[in-house]
């Protein structure tokens, strides 16, 4: 399964370290990565492959909440059909 | 791949605009399960329902972290039990209660929160055992938590089954008073429908229809706040830049309906059915149609415009959401439930939205009067001509229309009634104190209208 994995919130050090170690513990491949600042918030975007069945989302999805948790941002996980059927006829 | 403004926009739709999934309501036929003894009867009813819908719940969580959008409501509707009650051998109201409470049992096993189809369809004609069943349904409403109930008294062919008012005026007040001490609240799971749809997922009104096959999973989409928010953006710009506006993220919203409808399908083996177009409210504030109204430039919702504006919305709402999907149904248009949306229940407070006008805004929405609260001392009568002028509304039209009125006991105009959730808040709505009796009480049948010669 292909997802998006979005970040939202004050930038700080050791985001993006923090989520990838997650990532790849979980054996989440990243294929794209692009950040910016969208009003005035540090939001990154990730691509990235779950290699099943090592890769859960119920796993990851606990992890990335402790991020969130710790590190005061949003982060979100899609499958990347939800950007596909709604922005793309 | 997608760029990263379409990414951001359906993320903020979902965290900050409350986008959700309304419900995923699998409907499931009771056909095979009638029988003449009480006993068995239940028995397959039970594990029909729990067989079929063990894995809804599981599903629809499961869909929920994989899309990463939230899926309110799992829901189960079944064929109307008015024609399980009619196979019984000597039915009677106690039976009908053990129908609901093992439809409740089932309900609450599987892990759902609501089951519609305590229902019976009697637009034209009144069988036995229907009517044993509309006369149990105050009691199984309040001896249940889970179970909905719904009877439809109208149809553009067959017109206004006039008794059928009549006796739904007293089975309302009949629920309420069983239910004095939550103010009512079984008349919250009591629809009464003109031109009644069978494929509808939304409560209270869900049933399971005559049509329908076996089993099948139907999807509510929701989203009154992403569409109050889109609008926000073409303040002051013509009703056609409201209208695209509109129509766009309909769009958006009813594509992801459908990917869910199709996902939860394909891992219950279960065939899908439709997506409902429904702009569906919640209490919380930013999830309110009212609030898309006014946002059109009204000061409050029910003052005069509000009718066109919601004309206006609910046409857009479908043409936006018909490409979306590759099946459409239910109910799709937008739903004014007083009680369940914040801009509705501020307005009613106000004095700005009164029954009479909710009344001129479902000749041109999807539904009814839906969830009003009016004083407990309104007479019966008064309750079936409320009814019946709804129906000739759908009938006359070609819609559907429903009544969802909450006779609240002990309470006047001026009190407000707190259901909880989803239910949200009710202030008491004032109707007219003249009497309708010697009306509802001719009986009969109001024939069906002329389809042609519009005017």
């Amino acid at each position: 399964m292909k997802a998006v994995l979005t970040v939202i919130g004050k930038d700080k050090v050791g985001i993006i370290a923090a989520v990838s170690k997650v990532l790849s513990e979980n054996n989440v491949n990243i294929l794209d990565i692009s950040q910016t600042i969208m009003q005035g918030m540090f939001t990154m975007i990730m691509l990235v492959r779950f290699n099943e069945p090592e890769s859960d989302i119920n796993v990851l999805s606990g992890k990335m909440s402790e991020i969130e948790k710790d590190m005061g941002l949003s982060i979100h996980i899609q499958n990347e059909e939800v950007f596909n059927s709604m922005h793309r006829i | 791949m997608i760029n990263p403004f379409e990414i951001m926009e359906t993320v903020n739709m979902i965290d900050k605009e409350n986008l959700d999934i309304r419900t995923i309501t699998m409907g499931i036929s009771l056909k095979s399960c009638a029988d003449p003894d009480i006993d068995r009867l239940c028995g397959k009813i039970y594990d029909k329902i729990t067989s079929y819908a063990k894995d809804l719940v599981k599903v629809g969580e499961d869909i929920e972290k994989q899309f990463g959008v939230p899926i309110i409501n799992k829901r189960i509707s079944v064929t109307p039990c008015a024609s399980l009650v009619d196979a019984l051998e000597e039915p009677s109201l106690e039976k009908c209660v053990r129908i609901a409470k093992t439809l409740d049992k089932a309900a609450k096993d599987v892990g759902v929160n609501f089951i519609g189809g305590f229902s019976a369809l009697v637009h034209k004609g009144i069988t036995a055992g229907e009517r044993i069943l509309i006369e149990s349904i105050p009691e199984a409403l309040a001896s249940t938590n889970t179970v909905c109930s719904s009877v439809n008294v109208g149809s553009t062919r067959a017109g206004i089954n006039m008794d059928a008012v009549k006796l739904m005026g007293g089975v309302i007040k009949r629920a309420a008073e069983l239910t004095k001490d939550t103010d009512g609240f079984a008349c919250a799971k009591l629809v009464v429908f003109a031109n009644a749809v069978e494929d509808n997922p939304f409560m209270a009104g869900a049933f399971h229809g005559e049509g329908e096959g076996d089993c099948v999973i139907n999807v509510g989409v929701s989203g009154p706040g992403v569409v109050k928010c889109a609008l926000e953006k073409v303040r002051g710009e013509p009703f056609g830049a409201v209208a695209e506006t509109i129509k766009r993220t309909a769009f958006k919203i009813t594509r992801m309906g459908q990917l869910v409808a199709q996902e939860a399908s394909k891992r219950l083996n279960v065939p899908f059915g439709i997506v409902d177009l429904s702009l569906a409210p919640t209490p919380a504030v930013g999830d309110s149609v009212a609030y898309i109204l006014e946002e059109m430039g009204l000061e409050k919702c029910g003052t005069h415009g509000t009718t066109a504006a919601l004309a206006l919305l609910n046409d857009a709402v479908k043409k936006g959401g018909v490409m979306a999907s590759s099946y459409v149904g239910g109910l799709s248009g937008a739903f004014i439930p007083v009680s369940e949306d914040a801009g509705m229940i501020a307005a009613a407070k106000s004095g700005a939205l009164s029954i009479e006008k909710l009344e001129a805004m479902t000749c041109v929405c999807s539904v009814g009067l839906d969830m009003i609260v009016i004083p407990g001392d309104t007479p019966a009568s008064t309750v079936s001509a409320i009814i019946a002028d709804e129906a000739a509304i759908g009938m006359v039209n070609s819609k559907t229309t429903a009544v969802r009125l909450i006779p609240a006991p002990g309470k006047r105009v001026g009190d407000v009634v707190e259901f909880g959730g989803l239910l949200g808040t009710g202030p008491v709505m004032r109707v007219r104190e003249y009497s309708s009796d010697d009306f509802i009480n001719r009986g009969g049948r109001i024939p069906a209208p002329l389809q042609s010669l519009k005017n």
